[in-house]
């Protein structure tokens, strides 16, 4: 069965049609790259498969499960985690703190525990801090996990919100943009580092790139918006190829 | 609202152990002035309100420091607090003769009724944000002071009874009592309260703030302030948490009007004590300590309650000073220039200045 599928997915704003007929089906891990032009409704689709937005036509299945509807909540809860184009760490908090948000309802210990101090908060704590600094440590932030994360330069903060989004334990990892801003060696880092964590994480990614160098060297299909609606889908080679592909990438 | 950052977490440890050794020593120098009379009659009269306000504005500083919400109507939860103690207290002062058992007992009505009622208001008003919320508040907090003082509750052998009309209306049997007397509010309370207990429900009210915030729910609480749609990506549930820092703010402001009602033989919602003129005057102890740094509120709330007692003789002027301190304070904590320079002139710095010294001497 399919990690994700989704059938005829869109959505409105107004008269304009930002996301028609979303169609595609994600085997379980598998890497799949969303590329287009800009505005052509590519985070818009990440906020409808996490529930930001409710899509007005369409459907779609996470692992055989309906999701469609569901908030932003259950969709986390049900396995899919997402990173931000804008990035939205939590500012004041530590880099540590950041991951354990992600850890959040994979550790339970009540309210009145942690105030009270009881041995299933010790044990918890405990036990979410060595899981935070495991993933840090993949993303060579193991020595930063008592900064302030807002303190970090842009590139580690890219890397820490995608281990925030691991850390909740998903199915499905949505990146948007993550090597946006990064300088070439870093992106290299960054794809070794993806390369890594599908293994380790036994994830299932699908990532919006702007980076044609990203997306040819890691992705193993690609799906391709313009102006909400799909131009190309398939096996890189033949995406990348693609005379409507070049055409909208390189303007009439 | 700008948050102050927060520190990192082995240093703020440290920095809170600094906080209640502090609030001890103080205790400790209290009573020793106590003890051999060179505590002025004034000073002593404003050990136990210190320390109420003091806890007014750490548990305000939950909900605008840790939650990031605009609250006007702190003291409505401490009315509440303040009646309910006040009211088990009068009932039970014959038949639960033991002071620390009865106390205690009204400690907890206290929270749990503010708990009660924060939790209500909160389901209906943090559906707002920012300015909304902030007038909402401050409307239930007029409301809350306003419906106290119509109404009335009486004892008799049948048990409780109520009216919203007057006293006669109660319709209490021979040798009832009414306990609640509208505008004439709460009189003959036991003075229950004493320095000792005030100081040490400072010290937990800090606790546990200093707790939730190192906790899991605290954390989940400072990831709705920071950022709410990334902490909703990460399955974090926006109302649930919301709802209960407002509730712990709200029972800890109950736990004050605890203080506050069993410090006094008459109690009566006024303007002063509870209206809206009290939640603004604990937002500007808040304020001015820094929002988010509890040790700032609890020191604000003190400088900021002894400065008016102490500039009376001054008369007409002291509001004038007043004010200029408060300008000043603001100044002091939140210019970015007075920041760098607190920090590079911090009894901290030098201590490790000299520590240095030293040990290059050696
Ligand atoms: N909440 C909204 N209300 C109205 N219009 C919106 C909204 N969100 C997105 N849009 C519009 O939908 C279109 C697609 O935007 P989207 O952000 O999905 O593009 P994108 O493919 O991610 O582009 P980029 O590469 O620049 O990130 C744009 O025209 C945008 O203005
Ligand atoms: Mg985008």
């Amino acid at each position: 069965m399919a990690m994700l599928s989704v059938k005829n997915l869109g959505i409105s704003f107004g008269g304009l049609r930002a996301v028609d007929s979303f169609s595609i089906t994600i085997e379980k891990g598998e890497l799949y790259g969303l590329i287009g032009p800009n505005g052509a409704g590519k985070t818009t689709t990440f906020n409808l498969l996490t529930g930001v937005y409710k899509p007005d036509t369409g459907k779609m299945f996470l692992d055989g499960v309906d999701i469609t509807g569901k908030n932003t909540i259950e969709i986390n809860k049900a396995g899919i985690a997402r990173t931000f184009q804008n990035i939205r760490l939590f500012k004041n908090m530590s880099v540590l703190d950041n991951v354990k948000i992600g850890l959040h309802n994979n550790y339970s210990y009540s309210t009145a525990a942690g105030i009270l101090r009881l041995p299933s908060f010790f044990k918890s704590e405990r036990q979410m801090n060595e899981r935070a600094h495991d993933i840090l440590s993949v993303f060579n932030l193991d020595q930063d996990a008592n900064l302030l994360s807002a303190n970090l330069p842009y590139g580690k903060q890219r890397k820490l919100e995608i281990a925030r989004a691991l850390a909740t334990n998903p199915k499905l990892l949505l990146l948007d943009e993550p090597a946006a801003g990064m300088n070439p060696s870093e992106t290299e880092e960054l794809m070794e580092t993806i390369t890594l964590i599908r293994k380790k994480y036994d994830v299932t990614i699908l990532l919006i790139e702007h980076d044609m160098k990203l997306v040819s060297g890691i992705c193993e299909k690609i799906y391709v918006l313009n102006f909400g609606t799909e131009l190309a889908n398939g096996l890189p080679q033949d995406v990348l190829n693609n005379p409507e592909v070049i055409k909208a990438y390189l303007g009439e | 609202m700008k948050m102050k950052p927060a520190k990192q977490v082995s240093n703020s440890t440290r920095s809170n152990l600094i906080t209640i050794g502090a609030i001890i020593i103080v205790y400790i120098i209290c009573q020793i002035m106590i003890a051999n009379g060179s505590i002025s009659n004034l000073m002593k009269g404003l050990l136990i309100p210190l320390c109420y306000y003091s806890i007014m504005a750490v548990s305000l500083n939950l909900t605008v420091g840790i939650l990031g919400e605009l609250s006007l109507g702190h003291a409505g939860f401490m009315c509440i607090g303040a009646f309910a103690s006040a009211f088990f207290s009068k009932v039970t002062v014959d038949t639960i003769p033991n002071v620390f058992i009865r106390f205690t007992l009204a400690i907890l009505i206290g929270a749990l009724a503010a708990a009660l009622l924060g939790s209500l208001i909160g389901t209906v008003v943090l559906r707002l944000r920012g300015d909304y919320l902030a007038i909402v508040t401050l409307a239930f907090n007029e409301i809350i002071k306003n419906v106290m003082n119509v109404l009335y509750i009486g004892v008799d052998s049948e048990g409780v009874h109520f009216s919203i009309k007057d006293a006669a209306s109660l319709n209490l049997e021979e040798g009832g009592q009414t306990i609640v007397n509208g505008p004439r509010g709460i009189t003959g309370t036991p003075k229950d309260a004493t320095f000792g207990i005030a100081i040490l429900l400072l010290i937990l009210t800090f606790i546990i703030i200093i707790n939730l915030v190192n906790s899991r729910s605290g954390r989940a609480i400072m990831a709705i302030r920071d950022n709410r749609i990334a902490a909703e990506s990460m399955g974090i549930d926006i109302t649930k948490f919301k709802i209960l820092a407002f509730t712990i703010s709200a029972s800890l402001a109950g736990v004050a009007g605890v203080l506050y009602s069993h410090n006094i033989s008459t109690l009566i919602a006024t303007q002063k004590n509870f209206g809206y003129n009290m939640s603004i005057m604990i937002l500007v102890f808040v304020v001015l300590g820094g929002i988010g740094n509890l040790r700032g509120s609890i020191i604000a709330a003190v400088v900021l309650t002894l400065l008016p007692e102490y500039l009376r003789f001054m008369q007409d002027y002291r509001m004038i000073i007043y004010a200029i301190v408060l300008i000043v304070m603001m100044i002091f904590n939140w210019n970015p220039k007075c920041i760098a320079w607190r920090k590079n002139h911090s009894i901290k710095g030098y201590l490790a200045m000299l520590f240095n010294k030293q040990k290059k001497e050696a």
